[in-house]
């Protein structure tokens, strides 16, 4: 069925039947492959999105629930590559292989806009249904905190 | 220090200098292939354009390990340009193949892209700077002495001009002589902190991986082997999803050979759709009929009970270590003498048995490729840690010919090993030649850890005859491992650096019909858990502190004295620091580098343990840039910290019974130690060790060891999750 998604401040009119995973509709259908899939079942969060302000697992969100909410994927985190986060990502040379990576930035995007200057329990707790293999969790953490200060200057 | 493999058509010379080191005649391709965009290609690694851009070919992957800035800057280095004008381009794996492997491998592993290969990077790099320097004096009319090339500018005189105005004439000029690569103190850019060139791109969704490629017409497919490796399918019932929605058709999937080398493509069926989740979704519910095979019967507990019968009895002794070269392994040892030392000796150690347990890759990309296989053509994007293998596999697997198989690099969603014994190149080729179209291949979680080539288990013990000043007379060690890959119970163990004067080890191997492959730092990465619990047992048991029996047991070592001292030096080191609280450490040489973890824990009350601070001390001989340096030794830790606190597959029937990170569980950002600081103590003494993987193997025994202080408690299997303390 023909169902309208708000990506990025954008609709898609996508083809889909209402159980698929909104995952599979934003890279498939959309053809926004920042978004990514890591396991399926909403443990890894490698295909986190904001939706209406709250990072969500988009691999285990049927599609139909999304219609006429706000979604968020990284490609609309900003034109140029500058938010306040993929700004600390760069300096704190965060990513390694990079793929958890969207998923990282879309849970600390959501986190800053709710809480411009958390703790690190407050930062553990946030990323807790994100997962890197390549262990950058040290420098995750350094990075939000150091976006937060970018936020403020 | 690495050892190479040279082959003749590679290399015109490798020999041994006085000091040990490698001096390589090398011969570099100077045709240069048409030029594109205007920029003048100067050999197969270079290219030079009129805005003195160079842009320098990687032919290794980039997984997050750093390959796409340590193989540009290696020839930077000898090119003298300057760093803000480099650009990295991907290496076409086609071309490498079908020209003798111009860029001499492609493979990506055993942290050697730097270790190894830098000597020919260099050269690539120095080799194009001689000719741009000739290409000068011809023009002006002087003598190739009296021409300077320093960043990118060639100067003699009042005369001046860029590289990229030279191009051109460079790319013709033949050199008598290939020049010598720069010496350590000479060094401009190397050494220095750089950040990776890839990073931008992975802040904001445009890397691209393989499961990102899109190619006109492409349609999806979800695949399954065998659920108990080795096994082979028998039937399957597509007629009853075949009206599922998107489902188009079913692909056997064939094994030509009765047991399936860890590429070879594996007996198994996919389902092809117009959509991924379609594709999965029929193939969950589609009726297959498998014949298990051996393995079948096989259980965690049963390879338990198998092993513990092997450690008891006697193993295959080691005459000769396959893997990592110790530095001193071949030192003084006399294996004869061992069971009769310690038959006769009345202060004899009998170790407890350690364990390590099946691990798997889970990289955060699942294995994914896409084939797009014509009649005269194959496209293919792929998960892989050598590009030429797979295009190699590849060809082989259409039975076409290789100058027809493109197979077209992308950025890898992880590697840590999981890919080079992987056949899902294999299965979408197969898929896309048998419908005719270009077909996407994705694993679900779920069969890539079922079908992943799994890190090995080993069981391993020792038994040791202290003197009287309490050290060891007399040591034997036994790992009981699995049976395809024995090497892996060698490794960082037979070699270990610790001097016995009466020495061996034995090795003996489970029946095992689950694949194996290469898990970062393989072989050291379990063994070190019981050579470095061993030291602390050993050294405890003769009234030694730990730290100190290291170095007396390595005394003129000097990679080793080195990490040491700087343990000793740097950490805080005491092994009293009260109830509860416990400093442990540990050192494994791996890769030709010497790794040291000193581990800081507290235990609770209730047993719950809290690693408070992990310090590494590390010596590669040289690091090319610490920043991504450091970036490594973290990496290597935390994935290793990971299988230490958590994880272990277990077996039930033949197959993996935790095949997603539900039940697979990985370390996440609350279990991350606060503390975790990488120094690094370089030699600096014409030896080069790999990055990529050593801090792992140090890890989860250093924890043991401080837990042990902390509770008088001693770990000796992961995960410690699991452990009563």
């Amino acid at each position: 069925m023909a169902l309208t998604l708000n990506i990025n401040g954008e609709d898609h009119v996508v083809d889909a039947d209402s159980q698929m995973p909104l995952l599979w509709a934003i890279r498939e259908k959309a053809g926004l492959t920042g978004t990514k899939f890591g396991c399926g079942i909403a443990q890894c969060g490698a295909c986190t999105v904001i939706i209406d302000g709250n990072a969500v697992r988009s691999c285990n969100m049927p599609v139909a629930a999304a219609v006429g909410k706000s979604i968020r994927t990284v490609e609309g985190v900003s034109a140029d590559n500058d938010h306040p986060v993929q700004q600390a990502w760069q300096e704190i040379t965060v990513p390694q292989c990079g793929y958890c990576q969207s998923g990282q930035i879309m849970s600390a995007v959501a986190l800053l806009e709710k809480n411009d200057a958390p703790s690190d329990n407050e930062i553990d707790k946030a990323m807790a249904g994100n997962i890197c293999r390549c262990g950058t969790y040290p420098r995750i953490r350094a990075a939000i905190h150091r976006a937060a200060e970018i936020a403020k200057s | 220090m690495n050892k190479l493999n040279f082959t003749r058509r590679n290399f015109l010379k490798v020999t041994s200098s006085v000091a040990g080191g490698l001096v390589i005649g090398f011969h570099l391709p100077q045709t240069a292939e048409a030029s594109t965009g205007g920029a003048i290609e100067i050999n197969a690694w270079l290219t030079i354009d009129a805005d003195n851009i160079v842009s320098i070919v990687t032919p290794q992957t980039e997984m997050g390990q750093g390959a796409f800035t340590s193989v540009p800057m290696m020839i930077a280095e000898e090119l003298n340009i300057p760093w803000e004008n480099v650009r990295h381009v991907m290496a076409s794996a086609n071309r490498h193949v079908n020209n003798d492997n111009l860029y001499t491998t492609t493979s990506t592993g055993g942290s050697r892209t730097v270790a190894s290969r830098h000597p020919y990077m260099m050269q690539a790099g120095a080799s194009a700077r001689e000719r741009l320097r000739i290409a000068a004096a011809n023009r002006w009319g002087v003598s190739v002495d009296q021409v300077n090339a320093n960043q990118g500018m060639l100067t003699s005189g009042s005369q001046s001009g860029s590289y990229g105005d030279f191009a051109a004439d460079a790319a013709g000029v033949t050199l008598a002589e290939e020049p010598k690569i720069k010496a350590y103190k000479d060094w401009w850019l190397l050494g220095k902190s750089v950040k990776r060139l890839d990073i931008p791109q992975k802040t904001n969704g445009t890397a691209t991986y393989a499961i990102d490629v899109e190619v006109p017409g492409m349609v999806y497919a979800a695949a399954q082997a065998c659920p108990v490796p080795e096994g082979k399918l028998v039937s399957y019932d597509f007629e009853a999803v075949k009206n599922m929605p998107g489902v188009i058709s079913a692909v056997e999937l064939k094994q030509v050979k009765p047991v399936a080398a860890f590429t070879d493509l594996r007996s198994g069926v996919a389902i092809v759709a117009e959509t991924w989740y379609q594709a999965k979704n029929a193939l969950a519910v589609m009726p297959i009929v498998w014949d298990y095979g051996r393995g079948a019967s096989i259980t965690s507990d049963s390879q338990a009970a198998e092993a513990m019968s092997l450690i008891s009895g006697p193993g295959t002794l080691v005459l000769n270590v396959d893997g990592n070269p110790g530095k001193n392994r071949d030192k003084g040892v006399n294996q004869e003498a061992v069971p009769g030392i310690i038959a006769a000796s009345d202060n004899v150690v009998i170790g407890e048995v350690f364990h390590r347990p099946f691990e798997s890759h889970a990289t955060m990309m699942p294995p994914c490729a896409v084939a797009d296989v014509t009649a005269d053509r194959c496209d293919i994007w792929t998960f892989t840690q050598d590009i030429a293998r797979s295009l190699n596999e590849t060809a082989d697997q259409l039975g076409r010919d290789t100058k027809n198989v493109h197979l077209h690099q992308t950025y890898l969603g992880g590697g840590f090993g999981g890919g080079y014994n992987m056949d899902v190149h294999r299965q979408a080729a197969a898929i896309s030649a048998e419908i005719g179209r270009p077909v996407k291949v994705i694993r679900s979680r779920e069969e890539d850890i079922a079908q992943d080539s799994q890190r090995p288990p080993i069981w391993g013990t020792y038994q040791a005859a202290l003197g009287d000043d309490g050290l060891p007379i007399a040591l034997t060690t036994h790992i009981v491992g699995e049976e395809k890959m024995p090497a892996f119970t060698q490794r960082s163990v037979a070699d270990m650096p610790y001097i016995v004067a009466n020495r061996r080890h034995e090795y003996s191997s489970v029946k095992s019909h689950i694949p194996i492959g290469y898990h970062r730092a393989p072989g050291a990465n379990a063994n070190g858990f019981v050579i470095e619990q061993m030291a602390d047992e050993l050294a405890q048991a003769g009234g030694w502190d730990p730290l100190e029996w290291r170095l007396k047991l390595t005394e003129g070592n000097e990679p080793v004295q080195r990490v040491l001292l700087a343990m000793k030096e740097k950490s805080g080191w005491t092994t009293d620091l009260g109830s509860g609280v416990g400093m442990g450490l540990a050192l494994v040489e791996s890769h030709g580098t010497v790794s040291g973890c000193v581990a800081t824990v507290e235990v609770s009350r209730r047993g719950q343990i809290f690693i408070d601070r992990l310090q590494y001390f590390i010596n590669s001989g040289y690091v090319i840039n610490p920043l991504n340096a450091t970036e490594q030794a973290e990496s290597s830790a935390i994935w290793e910290l990971s299988h230490t606190m958590t994880g272990g597959l277990q077996i039930r029937d033949g197959r993996i019974v935790n095949t997603n990170f539900d039940s697979y569980t990985m370390m996440r950002m609350a279990d991350t130690p606060p503390k975790i600081e990488v120094h690094l103590e370089m030699s600096e003494d014409q030896w080069w060790g790999g990055l990529g993987e050593p801090t792992g193997p140090p890890t989860p025994p250093a924890i043991a060891n401080a837990i042990f202080y902390a509770t008088g408690k001693r770990i000796r299997s992961t995960p410690f999750s699991k452990a009563d303390l």
